[in-house]
Order: structure tokens, then sequence, then C-alpha cells
């Protein structure tokens, strides 16, 4: 009996999180005509027509490509710079060490409506506007403390004797992260490339200040159709289920990781 | 675990500091540098001391969009923590297929792009072609997003329990399945009810992970912009305008850069001084564990 009712408050619960997002793929796949002709459950035909202008027009593929582009890059930046900085908070002592460690917080905190303006000024005075880079690098901002702290969680697990013994035996520092140390937190590092990649793939605001036509992301050309060319619901709907794809495929691959990367590496 | 005292732990700081120094310090000197000067264009600065400052914290303005701001993160706060903790419970503890599938569908959500959960709800409550917006038109609420304030809240409020309460749930969750089982024998043993269950064995456990969880969603929804700027534009008047939202107003639509630069400061230390009462609190209830 408890069983059945937990098994229906989760059904409950996930058909509330999961019909917004039907509704979306039911729109994509109607004709604009048959969506403004009235509700339908269901499409009463299946187009795919909204899929292929998407997939046709180079604005909108324009759009996942820097969109991708970006957001690589920002996670192999982030990753590369948060990596030997968690390994120091999590082995060694260091003078202010908890103070700078509360700094990178607040970085986290920072509201992306505050450093927009500024972002856009730094960016186009160093000749870096409208660059992919210039998004990554601006992501940084959230990211970077996102992965140290992720990182250093999952490096506080592993025992301090295996740095030992690796030293002793003749690793080199080098040696010993690239050969032993890395293998050994691949999760880790896995879990923090997948919040850095969804953190920058999710953000707007700033994505948007600081491109205009090279390498606007997919979120921007998103809201700015909408202002423009007077709402094409099935494009829109049909573009909207395409960001979804991504993100979707990888959290099957972290989702025992995922709450862990959530509390900031410290469930 | 016992770390040892070394210096040149800053030589592997350091590449992360630089790069975040470039991406935090600069942007947020030339905020300060804003904040306390004026303009009459051509780059002609003048000092004007705190007066933007004075400015702001008397601005009407920004002191409705404060409240609207504050009541929007209570009421989140107020239905998601609960909703959250709930579900939590009601998760499967068996780990399995069902299992797996809850935790991918619920985290779903929370992977969705800011601007696309915008225009899924934008979609989704309009009383024409959205499904919630029909149906409520059709029980009889005069329900209309864009004209009407009440309705733009309950939107924007629905949307963000449906977008977040995910986080909650599954940082709850995780902190449950670290209970082991002879917990529960021994609370069975002992003829525990489900209450004095949950408030003696699960919430103290949950404790450490549920802090976590109201800090981000307290810092998050502070800060919420694209959400509500996609659905409802602020609007219908300034009804949802919350605070990130007219900053970028007042920023990058008016370019009233002092203003907008004296702002920022107040809306970040406020979120700061906020935050690190949760942090100290945090890293307290950590120490007092692992003693």
């Amino acid at each position: 009996m408890k069983i059945n009712r937990s098994a229906f408050v989760m059904a409950l619960y996930i058909l509330f999180l999961m019909l917004p997002i039907y509704w979306l793929i039911n729109m994509s796949l109607k004709t604009n005509q048959e969506i403004l002709a009235g509700l339908s459950l269901w499409p009463k035909k299946i187009t795919f027509d909204n899929y292929l202008v998407i997939f046709t027009d180079a604005s909108w593929y324009g759009g996942y490509i820097n969109s991708i582009t970006y957001v690589l890059m920002n996670t192999v930046i982030s990753i590369s710079v948060a990596l030997p900085a968690a390994y120091a908070f999590s082995r060694y002592k260091f003078m202010g060490d908890k103070h700078l460690f509360f700094w990178l917080l607040t970085n986290r905190m920072a509201p992306p409506a505050v450093f927009a303006l500024p972002f856009f000024q730094l960016y186009s005075s160093v000749g870096l506007f409208d660059t992919h880079i210039a998004v990554a690098l601006a992501h940084t901002l959230f990211n970077v403390p996102l992965a140290v702290w992720i990182l250093e969680g999952f490096m506080r697990g592993v025992p301090k004797e295996i740095d030992e013994t690796a030293y002793i035996d003749g690793y080199g520092f080098f040696t010993f992260f690239r050969k032993i140390f890395m293998p050994l937190i691949a999760s880790g590092i896995g879990v923090a490339a997948f919040f850095c990649f969804m953190f920058s793939w999710v953000e707007l605001l700033l994505s948007r200040t600081l491109t205009s036509v090279n390498a606007k992301s997919i979120a921007a050309t998103m809201t700015r159709t909408v202002s423009a060319s007077g709402l094409d619901w099935g494009v829109l709907a049909a573009a909207g289920v395409l960001t979804i794809i991504p993100g979707a495929l990888v959290i099957y691959f972290i989702r025992n990781h995922i709450a862990r990367g959530f509390a900031l590496g410290r469930v | 675990m016992r770390k040892t005292t070394n210096q040149k732990a800053w030589f592997m700081v350091m590449p992360m500091l630089l790069l975040v120094a470039f991406s935090a310090i600069i942007p947020l000197m030339t905020v300060v540098n804003y904040s306390v000067q004026d303009t009459f264009g051509n780059n002609e600065f003048f000092w004007v001391g705190l007066e933007w400052f004075e400015e702001i914290l008397a601005s009407e303005r920004v002191h409705d969009a404060l409240i609207r701001q504050i009541i929007f993160t209570s009421i989140i706060l107020a239905i998601e923590v609960p909703l959250g903790i709930f579900v939590a419970l009601n998760m499967p503890k068996k780990n399995g297929l069902w299992a797996s599938l809850c935790l991918v569908l619920i985290a779903l959500p929370l992977l969705i792009p800011w601007n696309v959960v915008g225009t899924i709800w934008q979609i989704f409550g309009r009383i024409d072609i959205g499904l919630l917006g029909y149906l409520l038109d059709q029980i009889g609420f005069d329900y209309n997003y864009t004209q009407d304030a009440t309705a733009a809240w309950f939107t924007i409020i629905i949307m963000d329990v449906w977008h977040w309460t995910s986080l909650v749930v599954l940082l709850c969750y995780a902190g449950l399945k670290s209970i082991p089982d002879a917990y529960y024998q021994a609370a069975k043993i002992d003829q525990a009810s489900r209450w004095s269950m949950f408030r003696y064995i699960e919430l103290p456990k949950m404790k450490g992970v549920l802090l976590i969880a109201i800090l981000l969603r307290f810092m998050d929804s502070f800060m919420i912009y694209t959400e509500p700027f996609v659905v409802t534009g602020g609007g219908p008047g300034n009804a949802t305008t919350f605070l990130s939202i007219d900053l970028v107003k007042m920023a990058i639509g008016q370019f009233d850069l002092g203003p907008a630069a004296a702002f920022s400061i107040i809306y970040f230390l406020v979120i700061l001084l906020i935050s690190w009462v949760f942090y100290t609190v945090m890293v307290h209830s950590d120490k007092e564990e692992s003693v």
C-alpha cells in the first residue's frame, strides 16, 4: 500500500514536469495553421517542416553551432584551470586559502545582470566582442568556481597516502597527476565537465549581450526571432525541443552523480 | 583529511586566480568606477561621490523591484522546499529501472536552457494555444498573463516551481540515500511514528544538503532574469520586474551608467551578505558533523 502511494506521488510529480515539455513537442510537430486553428492534444497530421526550417536555415543551425562551440571552449578552459586549483585546496593549507575559497563562491553568487554591461565594454575594448572566446571567458565567471568546488569534493575522497606512495616510488608531480590521480577522479572530472557544459548551455543574458552576428547563440536567436518575425510558433517550439536534447542525452550518464554536482561537490 | 601547510600551493591556484580575476575583478572595478562618476558623453567623466548611491537608495522604482523580488523569493522558497522534501521522501528507495527513470525525468527541467523554459511556459499559458491557459480559461478564471498582474505572477511562480523544485528533490534524495538501513530498523523496533522518523532521523541527515538547496534557490531566484523576461518581459506594467530585469533595463536599455552601477553594487552586496550568513551556518554544521 505504502509503495503504491509513493509511486502515485512520483507519477503525479513527473506528469507535472512532463506535461509542458510534451506540449512543446506536440506543437513542434504541427503546422502553424493547425496550431492557431485551435487546441488539440496531439498533432492530427505530423509534420517535420518546422525541424526542416531549422536544419536548412543558416541563421538557425548556426546558432546551435555557435552555442556548442563556446560551451565546449568554456568547459575545456574551466576544467583545466580548476584541476590544479582544486588539488591545491584539497591537499594543502596555504596563506588565505579559506578566504580565497569563499571569494570563489561569491563569483557563483554574482548576478549576471551586474556583469552584463562591464563585460560588454571589457570585451569590446580588447577586440573580442562577438567572438566565441568572449562568451567562453565570460562564463568562466560562474563555471570555474563551480568546477573547483565539485572537483575539490571528489579529490578529498582520494586518500593522501596515494600521493605519498607515488612520490616515494619516484613519480614526478606531473606524471603522478596524469597517470595516477586523474584516472582516480575521472568520474569527478566528468561531473564537473557536465556541469560546466550545462550552465554555459542554459545561460542567456551574457551570451546575448556579448554576441551580435558571428557568434550568436541559439538562445539569443530564439528570443530575437520572437520579436522580429511575428511569432512562428511551430519553428520556435522545434528550436526549443532541439535545445533540450543535448541535456537529456548526457543526463542519463551522470544520473547518479547529479545531486553531488548541484551540491557543489558537498554531498 | 589532515592537510600540510605548503605556500607553493599558490602556484597551482594561480592560473585559476588570473582567469577569475580577469572575468570578475576587472568588470567589478569598471562598475565601481562608474558608480562614483557622471558623464556628459565624449568619454569625459567627473567625480560625483556617493550621489548615485543616494539616488538609488531613495528611488521608488528600485524599492518596488526589491519588494517584488523579496516576495517572489519567499513564495518560491515556501513552495519549493516543502514540496521538494515531500517528493524526495517518495522517491523509490531501491536502485533499479524505475529509480533511474525517475532521476532522469526529474532532472530534465534543470537542463533546459532558461529561455526555452520561458518559451515553454509562454506557450503553455496562452489561452488560445496553451493547455494550461486554455484549461484555466475554460474553468472560468479570467486568465491572461500579458494583461493581468495576478495571472502573470501565477505563471512565473508555477514556472519556477516546475523548473527548480527538482533541484531540492535531488539534493534531499542524495541526503536520504546516505541514511543506513539500520537507523530505520531501530526506529521500527522502537515503534517510532512516521513523523518522528522524519523529525529525528531524516531531517537531521538532510540538514546539510537542505541548507545547500536553500542557499542555491535563494541565490538563483534572487538573480532571476531570463525566464520572466521571456514570459512577461517584466510586465504587465512593472508587475513582474524583478531586480535583475530592472537593472538590465537601466544599464543596457537606458544606458544610465552611474545609477546602474550603484544599483549593481548594492544588489551584489545584499546577495553577498545573505549568502555569507548561509555559508557560515553551512561550514559550522559541517564541523559539528565531523566531530
